[in-house]
């Protein structure tokens, strides 16, 4: 069996103008919603308390909520969790005296609610901790960002790794901007979805930048334009197996990982199906843009002969 | 001819996959549900395990096995029914010097266990328990420094016949008044010598000051002090909860993690281990109208000072403690014969007692009172900003007429039956040196972990044959050594994680997962590439050749570079996403081996050293 049977030659180059506006819309539109709308960060990062409990009937929000109220929660978001029997209770920081506290008191008050109630997990982020979060996330990206530039340059050159630098920030912002649009919650599982984004679609963008590198050393009397989609042409058929293979797995862990996992499942799903898109076409356009020529992979020809008459 | 590997690889595959299947072995065997028995001070003994064989076959519940390791007596069950029973039992049984705890103990079989191999160990989210991060305030510990110093600093300073006229305190610095400079030089020159970690300036400013202030040196020392006497009175009342495999680490310079498997009264486990109770006892000064006096107005009489009992009753204690909680050995909550009340008995230390003897020997007929002190952070936003309020509780519980001398052993009355057991349980343990915060709390109930467990293995199990199917379909004999290679990761992944002792979480599961579908990748780039050989027309050995050689500078990037993120994800990380991490490095890494080497090989198998038209791909 073959997705492509036969030796592709699609002028991917030639529609580039095209997915650059594509992709200038949705890079535009996700910053814009994160600037208006932003994200719906989780307790991990604001600080607050989450309590999952479990009914053994079908749960009644608005008794909840009414019971709730009436012992002076009444900013707590109740809401059901994968099924109608599970309940999540959510409540920011409070200004309170004990704070580790407040969670064993919420549970009291659903158990003097209703006695079928069973306690899933509780989580408790103290606002110090949710400050230290947000900063160590935001670093650890940049970190990530900035250790695969200098690794990419290192292994090619600094087109290339801009190429692929460009890749990886649209593949964040526009998972970041879905999750903004649907304002599903973020929290450190998320963040790890994404870091792990990162990675994957790097590893897609280095397996076309590699071929592209290649076909520039190997073939002679074409266009860099005509180069580049040769090389995406002739991997465009791992590129599309291998975000199969994973959104396989993927899916299998967005429908029965378990509610707890699934903003992450979901977020790699929407980060491998942008990732590969950029694969194929920003880095390979951003080369483009930067007008890169055989010249540009030159020296490294050069550097590699060296490389190899050493015995 | 080409396609063969030599000798070596295929020995070094074979010994691979031996280890992997025994090491990752351990896994599939389960948890025997068990009670842990320990000692206080000493260990276990085999007297000990033939009163608790004796107990249990009276009462008709049968144990599996018991096997003393380490100076602790492990009985495993075959049920969780009889485990608890067992626990009650056990309980009954023998003297508070045993810690008794409930656990899962991995069934391993002896034989592997001789070879060292033993099941990954469970996180929180999937086994349940209570995640805590502490928080140690640093300022309490350097005040109660500071506070100590004062209290030397006065008996020094008397002792070298050297006058002052005060002492002031603040953060990290005492201010001594003198009379004139000539004191304040004498007794610098003598401070400098008898106290460490104190840095001097004089202050002219109203009057003669002396300031001595903490050194940097000191206050390091003294948090670092605090920290770990913090977590040695933690893992004591650890302990006295009865959790077995707690975690109790150090992180970063003022936190403490907690990790305890299986708790379920996480309210009961936040008061232990917060708590900072402690007493002292202390001689009563003046009657009952110098009592109410000093309340009206305010002011107590030289060496004593004001105290409150519960029912907000004013009372006078003399300034000299006679014994603090420090020098309790033992405590323990029980019922007093008299009064029929709840109490605890108290067992001091030889200079307690020495001290307690002396006075209760002089003072018959004198009342004495216990106070009851509890120190208190709390945080609090104001305007936005997060501040610490503290608080120190000083209760009187007791007021009690001296009968007759006692030093050694006595008990106390005044407290409710849960307060009596509490505070026998943090004398016992130990005061903590500075009152700590939970900043941060996870806990999973049993029922979510084995949902977590459950969920975790389908979603593995189903992507994983998602995977196996499509690959054979795709690339049919090819497709099929991809599949050996990618069961054979799954094995690698158990069996290196099972070795380290990593923690499995939930998200370390995701890790697997996505390994799973990352895993192929490598077979796919180097089978595309065979078939890309065979389109431009070469022979299949050929073909075979030049696919594995030509993709393998690409999986080495590829894979690189999703290594280099998954190591900024540890570095970074907290719990959750360092178990992701950990499980996806580990699987890029054990991948490559079985992707590359693993099917290279059975591919030379089937294909090699012959010749052969057409491949299977």
């Amino acid at each position: 069996m073959q997705i492509f049977s036969k030796k592709l030659d699609i002028d991917f180059m030639g529609k580039r103008k095209l997915s650059m506006v594509f992709s200038i819309l949705l890079v535009l539109g996700s910053i814009g919603s994160l600037a208006t709308k932003g994200l719906n960060l989780g307790i991990d990062f604001t600080g607050g308390y989450l309590i999952e409990v479990s009914y053994k009937e079908s749960a009644d929000l608005k008794a909840i909520r009414a019971t709730l109220k009436d012992n002076s929660f009444g900013d707590a978001q109740v809401q059901h969790f994968g099924t109608s029997k599970d309940v999540l209770v959510r409540l920011a920081p409070r200004e309170d005296s004990n704070q580790a506290t407040i969670s064993d008191k919420i549970f009291k008050v659903l158990q003097q609610q209703s006695t079928d109630v069973t306690m899933r997990r509780v989580e408790f982020v103290g606002p110090q901790v949710g400050e230290e979060l947000r900063e160590q996330g935001g670093m650890a990206m940049l970190i990530a960002l900035f250790g695969i530039l200098i690794y990419v340059s290192f292994r090619f050159q600094i087109k290339s790794a801009l190429g692929a630098i460009f890749a990886l920030v649209h593949d964040v912002i526009i998972t970041l901007g879905v999750f903004s649009v649907i304002q599903m919650a973020f929290d450190l599982s998320v963040l790890a979805a994404i870091l792990a984004v990162i990675g994957y679609s790097l590893n897609d963008t280095v397996v076309v930048l590699d071929r592209i590198r290649e076909s520039f050393k190997g073939i002679r009397k074409k266009t860099p334009k005509e180069i580049i989609n040769i090389s995406i042409n002739s991997t465009l058929s791992r590129t599309v197996i291998t975000s199969l293979t994973t959104l396989l797995v993927l899916t299998a862990l967005f429908y029965y990982g378990g509610e707890v996992i699934h903003g992450f499942a979901f977020a790699l799903i929407v980060g491998v199906l942008v990732g590969t898109y950029s694969s194929i076409y920003i880095a390979s356009s951003t080369l483009m843009a930067m007008n890169i020529t055989k010249q540009d992979f030159l020296e490294q020809i050069k550097e590699d002969k060296e490389l190899d008459e050493i015995p | 001819m080409i396609n063969q590997y030599p000798l070596w690889k295929y020995l070094l595959l074979l010994v691979a996959v031996v280890m992997g299947s025994l090491y990752s072995l351990p896994n599939i065997y389960g948890e025997d549900p068990s009670v842990q028995i320990s000692h206080r001070i000493s260990s276990v003994d085999n007297e000990t395990q033939s009163k608790i064989e004796v107990a249990l076959s009276i009462k008709d519940v049968k144990a599996k096995s018991y096997k003393i390791e380490q100076g602790r007596l492990l009985v495993r069950f075959n049920s969780e029914d009889d485990q608890l029973k067992a626990a009650d039992i056990i309980k009954a049984t023998l003297n508070r010097e045993h810690i008794i705890a409930l656990n899962l103990a991995p069934a391993t079989p002896q034989w592997l266990r001789n070879l060292g191999a033993r099941p990954m160990y469970l996180g929180l989210d999937l086994r349940g328990g209570v995640h805590f991060l502490m928080e140690v305030d640093m300022v309490s510990a350097i005040a109660r420094q500071i506070d100590d110093l004062t209290a030397e600093t006065r008996s020094f300073l008397r002792g070298e016949k050297i006058r002052y006229l005060g002492i002031t305190q603040s953060t990290n610095t005492m201010s001594i008044k003198f009379r004139n400079a000539e004191d304040r030089s004498n007794a610098q020159s003598a401070m400098d010598k008898e106290f460490d970690g104190l840095r001097f300036e004089e202050a002219d400013k109203d009057g003669t000051f002396l300031l001595a202030h903490l050194t940097e040196q000191a206050i390091r020392d003294e948090e670092k002090a605090a920290l770990q006497q913090n977590i040695t009175t933690l893992r004591n009342r650890v302990n006295e909860l009865g959790v077995a495999e707690p975690v109790i680490q150090q992180q970063g310079t003022n936190r403490i993690v907690v990790q305890l498997p299986g708790v379920q009264d996480t309210a009961r486990a936040k008061e232990i281990l917060g708590a900072t109770a402690t007493l002292e006892f202390r001689l009563t000064e003046g009657n009952y109208s110098d009592w109410t006096n000093a309340q009206n107005t305010g002011r107590a009489p030289l060496g004593s000072r004001l105290y409150h009992e519960r029912n907000g009753d004013p009372v006078l204690l003399k300034r000299r403690i006679i014994v603090t909680g420090d020098q309790i050995n033992d405590a323990a909550s029980t019922i007093d014969s008299q009064s029929g009340t709840p109490a605890v008995s108290i067992r001091l230390d030889s200079k307690g007692a020495k001290r307690m003897g002396e006075i209760t020997s002089d003072h018959i007929g004198d009342p004495m009172a216990v106070v009851f002190i509890e120190n208190k952070v709390e945080t609090k936003t104001v305007n936005g900003k997060t501040i610490k309020v503290r608080r120190t509780i000083e209760e009187v519980i007791n007021i009690a007429t001296i009968r007759g001398a006692f030093s050694k052993n006595f008990q106390i009355t005044g407290l409710d039956s849960t307060e009596a057991r509490d505070l026998a349980l943090l004398l016992r343990a130990g005061a903590l040196r500075a009152p700590v915060e939970i900043i941060e709390e996870r806990t999973v109930g049993p029922s979510l972990g084995q949902d977590n467990i459950d969920k975790g293995f389908n979603s593995v199990v189903l992507g994983f044959v998602a995977v196996l199917i499509f690959m054979i379909l795709y690339y049919k004999v090819f497709g099929l050594v991809a599949n050996i290679a990618l069961t054979m990761n799954l094995v690698l992944i158990f069996a290196v994680l099972s070795m380290l002792q990593a923690t499995l979480t939930l998200p370390g599961i995701a890790g697997i997962v996505l390994t799973v579908g990352m895993a192929v990748d490598a077979n796919v780039l180097i089978f595309e590439r065979i078939r890309e050989e065979i389109r431009n027309g070469n022979s299949p050995q050929a073909s075979i050749h030049a696919g594995y050689a030509k993709a393998l500078s690409t999986i080495t990037d590829a894979n690189i570079t999703t290594l280099l993120a998954a190591i900024v994800l540890f570095s970074f990380g907290t719990g959750p996403i360092k178990g992701f991490a950990i499980t996806l490095s580990i699987g890029i890494l054990t991948s490559m081996f079985t992707a590359i080497v693993g099917t290279r090989a059975m591919i030379n198998l089937i294909y090699g050293n012959r010749n052969i038209s057409k491949i299977s791909i």
